[in-house]
């Protein structure tokens, strides 16, 4: 069934194409633009959803060419990095409406939403790269792709946060390099899948191998912002709303998620992590960093660096659950993946309407805000719950899955750390629901809402609501075929099979 | 070598160059350049169909005026000189074409400095005939050649910074060639002969060669500004105007590396060591550390861009332990070879256009700005946005991200050190490259940085810009025809090729 397709490539090209083309129109041009950025995300949403019919009729796209020498570009459609990329591409489709609505009137647009489109190709690359050679140069494009979009707004502070972006990426992709040069040296050009390869060479170069899933692990850790590399994160939030909504919630940190993912379960495959010892190490820090970005988020009055703390712990679930081996923690790993996206995009996003609208950034100023914008925070409310992990909301499966199979796993103390992240979760984001709700507004009376008129643009309500109900409806619906938690088992089943 | 097929592309390649350089002579200020610039195009045309000659029938050869070496002089452009003469044409024609609108944009104020163009076609012919040159003393002839156009050319505004930093060029330069001819001098009393390929067979390892090839790296090293002998780069290519500095850059220094490989790999293996490679690689990985700190720490566009030369020539230094093995290894199991020259003809390759495209990006800054201080680089990004983009991609190609040609270079010469086991080159690879992402960086930085109303950008033609684009994407597109080209040069017999050292332990110890 292996046959080549194009269908992979024209999924990047969906948003390349508009990323190259938005570059060299003129500023004005905003119809046109629009058009190419909603085209691109349309185009995206509906060649990923008939990649995905097409694979479960059993379909396999793959494409590849010989970049030069012994360097081959290889795209290959599984189940995994179709379920990122659809990700991506489904949220991409939101947040382009949000950031049309966002930066209405605002400077430089064309290059924002040229690099924007430039992001999501780089991210739907490394969700379908079929080796390690091609994830890692979508992993670099990546970096440089949003550069431009953290120091966006160009001030000094953004072109500082931009400076501690660089380090820590460009450190991080150094110490990738090696990692994938020395894999390459000794394994050969690995796809993503073939774990036997490693696994036949572990007994005869057990130290190589050992240095080199560390470099690897390093490299990816910077954006998956583990702890202690964690740093770029709160200090990118000064790029504008849609760009800490996508990126920096979804796609620039998921791709050093779903690249720990890759490493552990496709290049160095579970057996060989877990006898080696591999997985101890990276659950030591994942669980450390559930805890430390809890703590930190705990102490944030800025809302949007609250959330970026919240990040940081939220992201290392996917790592300690990879960590863990077992059916049901992969599960739980795979569908936070997917669950913590959906529900820190709405957080954002509410986060970016309380801004734009009434120009609040600070959680003090929140007092009774639930009132004036009710979809808002609503939507966030369900996102916040789901966080905390209160059933029905997506968070919760996580968590249940993750918990149970630390439990079948014998990990008790996974439990204790999912247990004391819960209540820290609740405890920074509970305080900003009850504020939001139940405090008495201090507003002057002519800042009141009029009746009949929404509560913030619709480009910038519509998004928020969405990504809410999908952070329920995720939840709810978690048990019927097609829901994020069905593929994520399935995915997982597949793997641990293969044992 | 006289049994191969012959051809008079060797001869045409200098004597086009030269022809046209003197013809130029006879025109005034506005047809010099009409002819300069026509004869870069002619000479272009003529590398390239060179080129395809060679694709076509192997390495061909001319023995000028018929008399067979040892007595005469022999032309030959195998494969490894055919894709350094295709640089020189490919990165030339562009910095040419930037020439011909920069000499008008500035006529006001310099008169058009119509000696660029017999100068700059005098140094073709030069380069063109070190790449071909199969004669030690014919070398020293056209890096003379090389030397004194390039140091004319990067006097020729006239300032006198550029007046000082030349003499100092000149001094090094003849510092150089005298090392160099006192090694050839040595190598013709000892064996009679001065042709490399005889010379591969007849040379005989002992003091006298050890000595001559201690002179020789000498003086090629100080003009490939190989460290510790860099001194004179900075300010000389810093202070010559831009289509120069980008030339002196991107190519000149290329020649002096050109051969000091094939000396190295043709010539003297008998007399090299594995510490004599080790060592070299220190001095590479020395200018690397060092070259990009320095770049780190300027203040100035163009000392930024010259710095940076010094740290990318190391990487080429970089590649000799891998091609001279250790006591014990033989070429046969040494499969880090082929990645080893790879590494060092891309790097050779992908530095050339990304280093022309940067000092001709500084050039337009300084045409627009007045200064090329980085301070005043602020909203660049605004103001130039294609130039913003050329410093951007070309940056890119230096750090040696993919899929540049600079991470062509920088994956093979990894991997070269991986398969070989001398790991030890890894970390200066990494620190390299984390050093030049910090000035190139530091310069976007700048690029996207709000405005200050002090400093007004004055309009540069867009022709400018977009050659200096061009160049910058070709440090991508390079990566393409890399299959092809590396099949090319294989068919080259020291491409690929290492070094065996005879002898173990002492300087020259009895074999």
């Amino acid at each position: 069934m292996e046959t080549t397709s194009i269908l992979p490539l024209l999924i990047l090209v969906s948003s390349l194409i508009p990323g190259i083309l938005i570059l060299l129109l003129k500023e004005e041009q905003v119809g046109l633009r629009t058009f190419l950025n909603l085209f691109g995300a349309v185009a995206k949403v509906s060649l990923i959803a008939w990649v995905f019919a097409g694979y479960l009729r059993g379909e396999e796209y793959t494409f590849f060419f010989s970049l030069a020498l012994d360097l081959t570009f290889s795209l290959r459609v599984d189940q995994l990095g179709l379920f990122f990329a659809a990700l991506s591409a489904v949220l991409w489709l939101v947040t382009t409406l949000y950031a049309i609505g966002y930066l209405e009137g605002g400077m430089h647009r064309r290059r924002f939403f040229a690099f924007f489109s430039l992001c999501v190709t780089a991210s739907t690359g490394i969700a379908l790269s079929g080796n390690v050679l091609t994830f890692f140069i979508f992993y670099e494009f990546l970096t440089l792709s949003t550069y431009p979009l953290v120091v966006h707004r160009g001030t000094d502070k953004a072109v500082e946060a931009g400076r501690t972006y660089l380090w820590y990426t460009i450190g991080g992709g150094t110490i990738l390099f090696l990692g994938v040069v020395g894999l390459f040296v000794l394994a050969g050009p690995i796809y993503f899948g073939q774990t036997e390869i490693i696994a036949s060479l572990i007994s005869d170069y057990p130290t190589q191998l050992t240095i080199l899933f560390f470099l690897l692990l390093t490299g990816l850790a910077v954006k998956a912002a583990i702890f202690p590399l964690h740093g770029w994160l709160p200090v990118s939030m000064v790029a504008p709303a849609p760009v800490s909504a996508l990126l920096h919630a979804v796609a620039v940190v998921k791709a050093g998620a779903f690249g720990i993912v890759r490493l552990v379960y496709d290049v160095y495959g579970v057996g060989v992590a877990e006898k080696m010892n591999y997985l101890n190490v990276l659950a030591a820090f994942a669980a450390f960093t559930i805890i430390y970005g809890s703590v930190r988020a705990l102490f944030q009055d800025d809302f949007k660096k609250r959330l970026a703390f919240s990040t940081v712990s939220q992201l290392s679930y996917i790592a300690l659950g990879v960590a863990i081996p077992g059916v049901l923690t992969s599960t739980g790993a795979i569908v936070h993946l997917v669950h913590q996206g959906i529900m820190k995009i709405t957080m954002f996003f509410a986060a970016g309407n309380v801004a734009e609208t009434y120009g609040y950034k600070n959680i003090s100023q929140l007092n009774g805000i639930g009132r004036r914008m009710p979809l808002t925070m609503g939507a966030f409310t369900i996102a916040a719950f789901g966080m905390i992990g209160l059933p029905p909301v997506a968070g919760f499966i996580s968590k249940w899955y993750l918990g149970l199979g630390a439990v079948e796993a014998g990990s008790y103390w996974v439990v204790l750390v999912l247990l004391a992240s819960s209540a820290l979760n609740a405890a920074y984001f509970l305080p900003i629901v009850y504020r939001a709700w139940f405090y008495e507004p201090e507003y002057e009376v002519s800042r009141l809402r009029q009746s009949g008129r929404l509560e913030a643009q619709a480009l910038l309500l519509i998004p928020v609501v969405v990504t809410g109900l999908l952070s329920l409806a995720a939840g709810v619906f978690a048990a019927s075929a097609g829901s994020p938690l069905s593929i994520a088992r399935e995915i997982a089943e597949k793997l641990y099979m293969l044992l | 070598m006289t049994h191969l097929p012959t051809s008079s592309f060797p001869a045409l390649l200098v004597g086009l160059p030269i022809l046209l350089a003197t013809l130029s002579l006879f025109f005034g200020s506005k047809g010099r350049a009409v002819v300069g610039l026509a004869g870069s195009l002619l000479t272009t045309a003529l590398s390239l169909i060179a080129i395809a000659e060679v694709t076509r029938r192997g390495t061909v050869i001319h023995i000028l005026g018929g008399w067979d070496p040892p007595l005469g002089i022999l032309l030959r452009i195998d494969p490894l000189a055919a894709v350094f003469i295709g640089m020189l044409a490919l990165v030339g024609v562009f910095i040419s074409l930037y020439a011909w609108w920069y000499f008008r944009v500035r006529e006001a104020d310099t008169g058009g400095l119509p000696q660029f163009w017999p100068l700059w076609l005098f140094l073709w012919a030069g380069m063109n005939g070190l790449f071909l040159s199969n004669d030690l003393f014919n070398l020293f002839v056209t890096l003379e050649v090389v030397g004194i156009s390039a140091v004319a050319l990067a006097v020729l505004s006239g300032k006198t910074t550029a007046l000082t930093a030349g003499l100092r060029y000149l001094l090094a330069a003849i510092t150089g060639s005298m090392a160099y001819l006192f090694g050839v001098a040595l190598i013709y009393g000892s064996t009679g002969t001065l042709d490399i390929s005889l010379l591969g067979q007849v040379l005989e390892p002992g003091a006298t060669t050890t000595f001559a090839l201690l002179v020789i790296t000498l003086g090629l090293m100080i003009k490939m500004a190989g460290f510790p002998f860099h001194f004179w780069l900075p300010p000389a290519h810093s202070a010559a105007l831009a289509p120069v500095s980008a030339l002196l850059s991107a190519l000149v220094v290329k020649g002096a590396f050109y051969i000091l490989l094939r000396l190295w790999m043709e010539v003297f293996g008998v007399s090299l060591t594995y510490a004599a490679g080790q060592l070299i690689g220190v001095a590479g990985a020395v200018a690397v550390i060092w070259g990009s700190w320095q770049a780190f720490m300027q203040t100035s566009l163009k000392l930024i861009v010259a710095h940076s030369s010094v740290a990318q020539l190391g990487y080429l230094l970089m590649v000799f332990p891998l091609l001279i093995l250790a006591p014990g290894v033989t070429t046969d199991s040494a499969d880090w070879l082929s990645p080893a020259w790879t590494a060092g003809i891309y790097q050779v390759i992908s530095h050339a256009f990304a280093k022309a495209s940067f000092f001709l990006s500084a050039g337009i800054i300084i045409m627009a700005l007045g200064h090329d201080r980085i301070e005043s680089l602020r909203n660049l990004v605004g103001n130039m946005r294609i130039t913003a983009m050329a410093i951007g991609l070309a940056g890119v190609s230096l750090i040696g991200l993919p899929p540049s040609g600079g991470f062509m270079a920088k994956w093979m010469l990894l991997k070269g050190i991986f398969l070989s086991g001398q790991w030890w080159w890894a970390p200066v690879v990494l620190t390299g490259s984390l050093l030049t992402a910090g000035y190139v960086f530091m310069l976007l930085r700048l690029a996207f940085a709000p405005a200050r109303e002090m400093d007004t950008f004055r309009p540069v033609p867009k022709s400018l810009e977009v050659v200096a684009l061009l160049l910058a994407i070709g440090s991508f597109l390079i990566v393409f025809p890399a299959d092809f080209l590396i099949q090319f040069l294989e068919s080259s017999a020291v491409f690929g090729s290492g070094i065996e050292p005879i002898m173990e332990g002492g300087e020259y110890g009895n074999n």
